[in-house]
């Protein structure tokens, strides 16, 4: 035992002299929360916008003016022919060309005759042409129906009252601070111990360590154990900067959230074990890590992309990501309140999971060096 | 000269011994490249829905059954209150929950106006909102259907279903361009390209060298009469002869798999694709000359790669950051790439277009470069 706790502190050591590491290790959650946090909105500010105004009447001026003081868009270009509107485009800057036909004030005050306006949106930009012309005919229409004067309300009206549970003011920071959390524990855990393992076969150093009286279990719990240790705190970090400095509720209890962040350590470990009981070199267990468990944590664990409307196919495949249970369950916690009755399931499975994994890990491990 | 080609040789003898790697490398992004293609998708589809009926008349039960049999929704059942819907809401069962109150029918026929309620599971904002939006175009259509039949009340609307909606004398036509029909994989397909060429092209050019000074065949290169920028180039041209197989195979794949266009010249993507080749590599080899060991390396390629990949705008827009995202954004290759990859793949923008865009990647690729050629120590 007491062998044992000397090389965890050899391996300790170890970490804590590269600086550099240590410090990505430390620094990447915390500039994730960031730019999650406050970068990517997906809020219509100032967007730039030209218009193509064959009318030059009242109304086409005065649409434009509420389109301009709205404070969503703002006015690049004024553009004199259609042909312009492909020439604008193409440059990349304008995202929204706003066409008034010949005559459309005339057609608007007449009112019985539709009056025809266009909004040409560059949707190789696709989310930002959806939510800028969403924004757009909003305003028009509300420009409309001031301009239909005293609109009585219609007969057999139903009025819809939209309640926003579990997050009223839609607020993009409920999904991503799991997502970073559930990422930050894979890389660490994962890509980290698989590494280390690596390393130590690939610059001889296995062989040593291989021929010391500790058995070689004892080698491979050495090695994993600082790293449940660093995972842990970092996953501690995530979740105080997400109470503290994004004000997201912690509305359940914080030992099962600390309990299901060990678990979901430990089973992040014990893929960066089976990853390592693979790889010889370095270059092989990074892209292995990369490859196959980060960037199918990012992109099918409904993270940025809700699972329900991927083919089904990979609504299977995201069913066999770790991450997805474990996102499911910090929500569940952290914002619903929930605690295991709803959430046996995903623990369960998480549960299953590292078993599964620690005991095919330990199975592979192979004696000897070739 | 000549010493350049035996470094390269040498290289490209590394690599193909290495066939794990080489298959990874080939195989990996044009994998990735099609499940990422079909993940990377913000459509709302196959929303659970769950109703709350306390008025059982026919108007409620005409109103339920519109989310029966609708593509968006998937219809889960009733609920006998709104305690339970809360419920099902906590336990993920649905996402949304429409509770139609007593009297829903009495109301509307006597008092000219009733409310529902729509509880809808927000912790996914976004989903949220448009799970919200959905619903109530269904209710709109639904008291629509009914003022006509009941009363012979024309509502003066447009057509229903119309996404074009306006009143009397407005009608707003919304046209997209370069993508009409709102193809989510016509719009992810060459950002998801570029961003995977600068993950492995970076990784493992920054892995490169430093692995060399760790299993310590850096000293036997040291004491070679190799000159530094004999060196680096002879580190960058596999790599970026890699890179442009790649970007081949994933060009070949978007093409023929996904069929987004290609408008603009395949010459000038071409162009830009080595450029930024040079640019990536640049990156990671000056990551590996400073850096001890590959544990190290790694981690800080990793690092900007995520930085780079959530700035780049990719995922959201890059005009809506704030400031100090947008001077980030700056230096940001791969938000250069991306306006390049879609501008010019998508909509045919020429060389002239993406004039700025060209000439700041060139500027990047050539300071990395040389910062790394500088950095980059014949002594140990």
């Amino acid at each position: 035992m007491n062998r044992f706790l000397a090389f965890v502190k050899k391996e300790f050591f170890h970490i804590l002299r590269d600086r550099r590491t240590l410090l990505i290790l430390f620094g990447m959650p915390l500039a994730m929360v960031l730019l999650f946090g406050f970068a990517l909105t997906n809020e219509i500010k100032n967007a730039k916008i030209a218009v193509l105004d064959l009318d030059h009447g009242p109304h086409s001026r005065q649409i434009t003016d509420r389109l301009l003081s709205s404070g969503y868009f703002q006015l690049t270009q004024n553009l004199r022919t259609y042909r312009d509107v492909d020439a604008t485009f193409r440059r990349g800057k304008v995202k929204l060309v706003v066409v008034f036909p010949p005559k459309f004030s005339q057609d608007f005050a007449r009112n019985f005759e539709s009056a025809q306006l266009q909004l040409l949106a560059d949707a190789s930009e696709q989310n930002t042409a959806i939510s800028l012309t969403a924004y757009a005919t909003n305003i028009i229409q509300a420009y409309k129906s001031e301009q239909n004067a005293v609109g009585t309300s219609p007969p057999m009206q139903i009025d819809v009252q939209p309640r926003m549970v579990f997050n009223p003011e839609l607020r993009g920071a409920f999904v991503f601070v799991p997502g970073v959390m559930a990422m930050v524990l894979l890389l660490v855990s994962a890509l980290m111990t698989s590494v280390t393992i690596a390393r130590e076969k690939e610059t001889g150093t296995m062989e040593v360590l291989m021929v010391s009286p500790l058995s070689q279990l004892q080698i491979l719990f050495g090695k994993v154990l600082p790293y449940l240790l660093l995972s842990f705190i970092n996953g501690c970090v995530i979740i105080a900067l997400g109470v503290f400095l994004l004000n997201i509720p912690l509305n359940g209890s914080l030992p099962l959230l600390l309990a299901e962040t060990l678990l979901f350590t430990f089973l992040s470990l014990s893929l960066g074990l089976l990853i390592s009981t693979i790889a010889d070199t370095q270059l092989v267990a990074m892209f292995a890590s990369l490859l196959v468990l980060l960037m199918p944590t990012i992109f099918l664990s409904g993270f940025i992309f809700p699972i329900e409307s991927m083919p089904p196919f990979l609504q299977y495949v995201s069913k066999i990501i770790p991450a997805s249970y474990f996102i499911e369950i910090v929500k569940g916690i952290m914002i619903k309140g929930i605690g295991l009755n709803l959430l046996w399931k995903p623990t369960l499975v998480l549960l299953g999971m590292s078993a599964f994994l620690m005991a095919v890990s330990l199975r592979n491990l192979k004696p000897r060096l070739e | 000269m000549t010493r350049i080609l035996y470094m390269i040789e040498k290289e490209f003898k590394q690599l193909r011994r290495n066939t794990v790697l080489l298959r990874m490398m080939l195989a990996a992004p044009v994998l990735q490249l099609i499940l990422l293609a079909y993940a990377a998708n913000f459509e709302v589809k196959n929303l659970k829905i769950a109703i709350v009926d306390q008025d059982h008349t026919t108007y409620a039960q005409r109103l339920a059954g519109k989310f029966r049999y609708i593509d968006n929704f998937r219809f889960q059942g009733y609920l006998p209150n709104s305690k339970s819907a809360y419920q099902e809401l906590l336990a993920s069962r649905a996402d949304l929950v429409l509770v139609i109150p007593p009297h829903f029918e009495r109301d509307l026929g006597k008092e000219d106006r009733a409310s529902v309620q729509l509880l809808v599971n927000a912790i996914d904002g976004t989903k949220g909102g448009i799970a919200s939006g959905y619903a109530q175009a269904i209710i709109r259509d639904f008291n629509a259907a009914i003022r006509t039949e009941d009363i012979g009340f024309n509502s003066d609307g447009p057509p229903r279903g119309s996404p074009t909606s306006g009143a009397a004398g407005l009608d707003v036509e919304n046209q997209y361009w370069y993508n009409p029909r709102l193809e989510y994989k016509t719009f992810m397909v060459p950002g998801i390209l570029f961003e995977l060429m600068l993950l492995i092209g970076g990784m493992i050019a920054a892995l490169n060298i430093v692995r060399e000074k760790e299993i310590g065949t850096q000293e036997q290169l040291n004491v070679t009469p190799i000159k530094k920028y004999e060196f680096i180039l002879g580190k960058l041209t596999p790599f970026v002869l890699i890179g442009l197989i790649q970007f081949t195979l994933g060009l070949f794949v978007g093409k023929f798999f996904f069929q987004i266009p290609i408008e603009g010249s395949l010459l000038l993507i071409y162009g830009f694709a080595f450029l930024f080749l040079l640019l990536c590599v640049g990156l990671g080899l000056l990551i590996s000359a400073v850096s001890d060991t590959q544990q190290q390396a790694m981690f800080a390629v990793f690092f900007c790669l995520v930085i780079f990949i959530l700035l780049s705008g990719l995922f959201s827009s890059t005009e809506d950051m704030p400031q100090w995202a947008r001077y980030l954004n700056l230096f940001n290759p791969l938000k250069y790439i991306i306006e390049v990859g879609r501008n010019v793949l998508l909509k045919g923008s020429t060389l002239r277009d993406m004039q700025s865009q060209f000439f700041t990647l060139l500027g990047m690729a050539m300071v990395l470069i040389g910062l790394a050629s500088w950095r980059y120590r014949k002594t140990v």
